[in-house]
């Protein structure tokens, strides 16, 4: 079975001109020509070229589901790290409590976690999340991991098939923020399964046929259980 | 800044109380440790220290200066630590911090305190003239337990040190005019020769949190660690140096259980070291 | 410093390299853990090695562009790297590579996309021989593709000088100390512009186009050297390894 490589770009590589494709994210043009301008895979399919990228920061983008970790606790919001080049900032108008002036320690302080939204990113990069929904709140128990961001629609799967694999086999509740942070809750066990299928999935994810090999491995590994 | 979420804090102490660590060590248990020597040409002896992720590079130049008043026969020995920036986006640029001078004191006082280096056999004239001995310690990768590999780093390179007779011949014959003596110390040191020394202490690190007592601790066991002690131990169980840090405590019994692990630690990290210089 | 030593007779240096022949060299990115991006680089005997955190917030608030990134590079010797300890710690010396390779990275660094925030670089020579900004700069290059930092190129540097009347491409140590002239040079290799430029001795205006052209040429050859240790690194990746 012949198999595609997934090639890789690094910046200044010439992917194209303007005369047949239009330049798409990750690239830059130059004299008409279109060129790489960060390490990553090259996307040639569409009228577009892309370059998805294989390293770096989290590039907010509002509607996003992410999880946050609380760094300090103002008047009248709070500063949020959220993996991204910048804290993002969450307003008190933006949290399902009725928090008083100065009173913000009260229910979010330095080192909670959140599952958070982006609400909002301006000309100059500032950026809003909101607790306003309901699937947002604060985190209780489980473990929270970094990943790299751009890695995180590989855990996830095409419509969620990987993400599912993992909780079937591990009976764990999982929560793949799109900034990178995973939000695992379970035994003792079944948390480590998911720690390592996903350092597996991190190290291979330019691979073909991953979940398929993924499925193996953890079937596999729930027969020699029982 | 790097946050610690306090979650994590949480799940490491649920760990612990079942007798485990996230990363599946025993609570005595060390990382990997590798080392490397003679890898900088310009230092007099250089070794690589990794344990896990954490990587320390010891640089050992020697130079000739005065003696202190009170030791006029003995070599002078110092002890820097540089917590580069490069090593951890926690690390700023500028003179050290607290955290860097204790880390070069402590291990200072390990090779210090255990008489590793014979300062004895390092006078060139009896209160004019010694050998200076620089210990460079430079942090490149901080994944937690600076001390242990900061001090193995320091011992491997230590003793892959040559003193450098023949690059200093210059000096010495400028001092020749004023010291006459200098004239026999280079008969009977014609040559570089090896660093003298004797055995090596070897330092272990733990941490305490929530109860457990945790050998080799990784980044995120030292981020929620309470309680720190790093003891030196030589080659005959004895201890030579002893540092706590961090402001939570220990009792008498985790102290003795502490020492008994880093004995045994100790021995096999022992093995590994004299391996690695090639004895 | 003896200025008796012939440095090139009948067309051999000391080391026994040609005049147009460089130092080997050997390039390796994404080696530490906590960075992320970085390099290990060796050229001749200069060990570097490159970090890249960011881009994040710019501390202290007052350096903060509204418009753009801030790069700041800083290079830094090791007290073991040279023949004589260093004293730990910046000099002037050092404050100055820091600027010129800041300058230079900042050039094709796409700093608009990231406003109000910083790109920290730290250059670490461990062992030093001559040529160490180029390394330093080199490195850090490297570095900054590994960290997904958006670039429109991949900056190079290579010296050339002039030892007994010859122009000969990257000094080595004896002849960056005895030698007349050191020019080191950092391109953008996809346009061939000049980001970096230094000169430090004496050479007429044709030693110094000749000079130039050598140390341009030497900076392709360095060029290809880190695309192909970025390629190295990730390559194993795509091919499932």
């Amino acid at each position: 079975m012949a198999q595609e490589k997934r090639e890789i770009v690094i910046p200044s590589q010439l992917l194209g001109d303007i005369k047949n494709k239009k330049a798409g994210r990750g690239t830059f043009v130059e004299n008409g020509k279109i060129y790489a301008e960060i390490l990553g895979i090259l996307n040639n399919s569409s009228d577009y070229i892309n370059v998805n990228p294989l390293k770096g920061r989290y590039d907010p983008i509002e509607k996003d589901f992410v999880i946050g970790i609380v760094e300090e606790a103002m008047a009248s919001s709070w500063l949020v790290d959220i993996n991204a080049a910048y804290p993002a900032l969450l307003h008190v108008n933006e949290v399902p409590w009725e928090v008083e002036f100065g009173e913000t320690e009260r229910y979010l302080n330095h080192g909670d976690s959140i599952m958070a939204k982006v609400l909002q990113v301006d000309q100059e990069k500032r950026l809003q999340i909101t607790l306003n929904d309901r699937n947002l709140y604060k985190i209780k128990g489980g473990l929270i991991i970094d990943v790299e961001p751009s890695k995180v629609p590989r855990i996830i799967g095409k419509q969620g098939s990987m993400i599912s694999l993992l909780k079937k086999y591990t009976n764990c509740r999982i929560f793949v923020g799109q900034n990178g942070r995973i939000w695992i809750d379970g035994d003792i066990e079944g948390v480590k399964k998911v720690i390592d299928t996903i350092k597996m999935i991190e190290d291979e994810a330019l691979s073909y046929g991953l979940t398929n090999k993924i499925e193996k491995l953890l079937l596999k590994e729930a027969k020699d259980v029982r | 800044m790097t946050i610690t979420p306090s979650l994590k804090r949480d799940y490491l102490a649920k760990l612990a109380e079942n007798g485990k660590r996230a990363d599946g060590r025993k609570f005595n248990e060390y990382r990997k440790i590798e080392i490397e020597t003679d890898i900088i040409s310009n230092a007099e002896g250089s070794a690589r220290a990794k344990i896990g992720n954490t990587q320390v590079i010891a640089g050992i130049k020697l130079d000739i200066g005065e003696p202190y008043p009170d030791t006029p026969d003995e070599g002078v020995m110092t002890t820097a630590a540089e917590l580069i920036p490069l090593a951890s986006p926690d690390f700023e640029s500028g003179p050290p911090q607290a955290d860097a001078i204790e880390l070069a004191r402590v291990v200072d006082r390990g090779i210090r305190e255990s008489e590793i280096i014979d300062v004895d056999q390092l006078c060139i004239v009896p209160r004019e003239k010694v050998w200076m001995i620089f210990i460079d310690i430079h942090i490149l990768d901080y994944d937690g337990n600076l001390f242990d590999a900061a001090s193995l780093a320091s011992l491997a390179a230590l003793m892959t040190t040559n003193v450098p007779i023949e690059r200093l011949k210059p000096t010495f014959e400028i001092l020749k005019e004023k010291l006459p003596s200098i004239e026999q110390y280079l008969d009977d040191h014609p040559k570089n020769f090896p660093l003298p020394l004797r055995d090596p202490p070897i330092s272990c690190t733990s941490v305490k949190y929530n109860g457990a007592v945790v050998m080799d601790p990784s980044l995120d066991e030292e981020e929620i660690a309470e309680a720190r002690l790093t003891v030196a131990i030589d080659k005959n169980g004895d201890i030579r140096a002893m540092q706590k840090g961090l402001n939570g405590s220990f009792n008498r019994d985790e102290i003795k259980k502490v020492i008994k692990a880093s004995t045994d630690n100790g021995k096999k990290i022992l093995e590994q070291l004299y391996k690695s210089v090639g004895k | 410093m003896n200025t008796e030593i012939k440095l090139i007779k009948n067309g051999k240096r000391l080391d026994g390299r040609k005049p147009d022949e460089m130092r080997k060299i050997k390039i390796e990115a994404g080696v530490l853990h906590r960075a992320e991006g970085s390099c290990y680089l060796e050229w001749g005997d200069n060990k570097v090695l490159a970090a890249v955190y960011g881009p994040r917030e710019a501390i202290p608030r007052h350096t903060q562009n509204p418009l753009r990134a801030i790069v700041n590079a800083k290079y830094n010797m090791a007290a073991f790297s040279v023949d004589d300890r260093k004293r730990p710690g910046p000099d002037r010396r050092s404050r100055e590579i820091s600027k010129v390779i800041s300058e230079a990275l900042e050039n094709v660094i796409l700093l608009e996309k990231f406003p109000r925030a910083s790109i920290d670089v730290c250059i670490e020579v461990l062992d030093a021989e001559a040529g160490t900004r180029c390394a330093g700069l080199t490195a850090a290059a490297v570095a900054l593709v590994d960290a997904g930092i958006p670039m429109k190129d991949i900056p190079v540097a290579c010296a050339a000088g002039k030892i007994d009347g010859h122009v000969v491409l990257d000094l080595g140590k004896q002849e960056d100390n005895c030698g007349a002239a050191d020019l080191p040079v950092a391109i953008s290799p996809r346009t061939g512009e000049i980001l970096l430029l230094q000169m430090d001795g004496h050479l007429t205006l044709e030693e110094f186009d000749k000079a130039l052209d050598m140390a341009i040429k030497g900076c392709y050859i360095v060029s290809d050297l880190q695309k192909q240790a970025i390629m190295k690194k990730y390559q194993s990746v795509s091919e499932g390894i």
